[in-house]
């Protein structure tokens, strides 16, 4: 059976399409889950799409943290669900306080939209799995607020725990730090996607669903699409994902 | 029980932490010189937001105040708030009137 995983529309959201056929392409069947609605509708996974929800007023990502779905969704994440966020739902995501960390304004102060380069930092982690090397991936960025931080304590446990599963690189394959070229927000630690403790929740800014397929200019993001999809379907079938960690404080603490 | 329940408005100021970087403040910084200014440093871009909250007395309203300003309002992770108290309001239907 097909695996079914939702996508969740907020008024603002604009890449669900995208995300549509990302899934698709990907094996998976999408399924979109309104904003206003605390039902999941039985999905195994959850994708929160690009955009700006609620208009990014305040700051992005932080309205769309108290719709109903997003209870619903940190529910889920709390019994072990996979749930990843691009773009804006990154910056969801990190307002809601399901992953570590905040995404400030680019350090450019400009609205980026380009491809990068991103390095992928573990093969063994349920966005990742579907991955066949750490090569770098071309997918494009699209953003005004991705500049990834967090304090260092935060960063050194992160990067301690393998919380850090793609970080940007420059054109020779090195770490892009805040002012390396290929950084396009100056991210501390070249920062372009991080997970939550237990692992079952994470975040990043580039495009990984509109990079899904040759024609689109890339299909490096596949992989990451992918590894959804198979960490849904074996949520769905065991209720639980493997590269993910049993902890105490699963769910909630990021 | 009174029609009129007391309201009291209140300014929440939401500034960057100490330490975070503000690319907005840092470009409000370099336009400086090209109004002939110099020697203003330190400059850091923040928001600040006006409200009106009924309640019995000016401390519980402080309290939903301070809730909504940590909770909404700023992010602890990246931001600073101070709640600066602006006196009884009118009534809560006419506070937002030329605030």
């Amino acid at each position: 059976m097909t695996v079914r995983v939702g996508i969740v529309l907020f008024p603002g959201s604009n890449r669900d399409i995208d995300a549509v056929n990302g899934l698709t392409v990907a094996g998976a069947e999408p399924v979109i889950l309104w904003h206003e609605d605390a039902d999941l509708a039985g999905v195994a996974g959850i994708l929160l799409p690009g955009g700006f929800a609620y208009g990014d007023y305040l700051r992005a990502g932080v309205i769309a943290r108290f719709s109903p779905v997003m209870r619903a969704v940190a529910d889920f994440a709390g019994r072990g669900g996979p749930v990843l966020g691009i773009c804006n739902g990154f910056q969801v995501l990190a307002e809601a306080h399901l992953v570590p960390g905040a995404l400030l304004r680019n350090r450019g102060l400009r609205f980026v939209c380009k491809q990068v380069s991103l390095l992928p930092e573990h093969l063994d982690t349920p966005f990742t799995r579907e991955l066949d090397s750490r090569r770098p991936l071309r997918m494009p960025v699209a953003h005004g607020e991705g500049c990834y931080y967090a304090d260092e304590d935060t960063l050194d446990a992160l990067e301690r725990d393998g919380g850090v599963l793609w970080r940007y690189a420059n054109p020779d394959g090195t770490v892009a730090g805040p002012d390396d070229p290929g950084n396009p927000n100056g991210s501390l630690r070249g920062i372009a996607g991080v997970r939550n403790a237990v692992g079952n929740v994470a975040g990043l800014m580039p495009h990984p669903e509109t990079a899904t397929e040759a024609i689109l200019g890339s299909d490096d993001g596949l992989g990451i699409i992918r590894s959804l999809v198979v960490s849904a379907a074996e949520w769905a079938q065991t209720g639980r994902i493997s590269g993910t960690r049993e902890t105490a404080t699963a769910g909630g603490a990021a | 029980m009174s029609d009129i329940s007391p309201a009291f408005r209140f300014a929440v100021n939401v500034t960057p932490k100490p330490g975070i970087l503000d690319p907005q403040g840092k470009a409000v910084e370099r336009s400086l010189p090209h109004l002939g200014i110099s020697g203003v440093t330190g400059v850091r871009v923040g928001r600040r937001v006006e409200l009106t909250v009924s309640a019995a007395d000016e401390a519980a309203a402080r309290v939903v105040v301070d809730h909504l300003a940590g909770e909404l309002l700023s992010n602890p992770l990246m931001e600073q708030y101070r709640v600066e108290s602006l006196g009884e309001a009118q009534a809560p239907a006419a506070a937002g009137v030329g605030g």
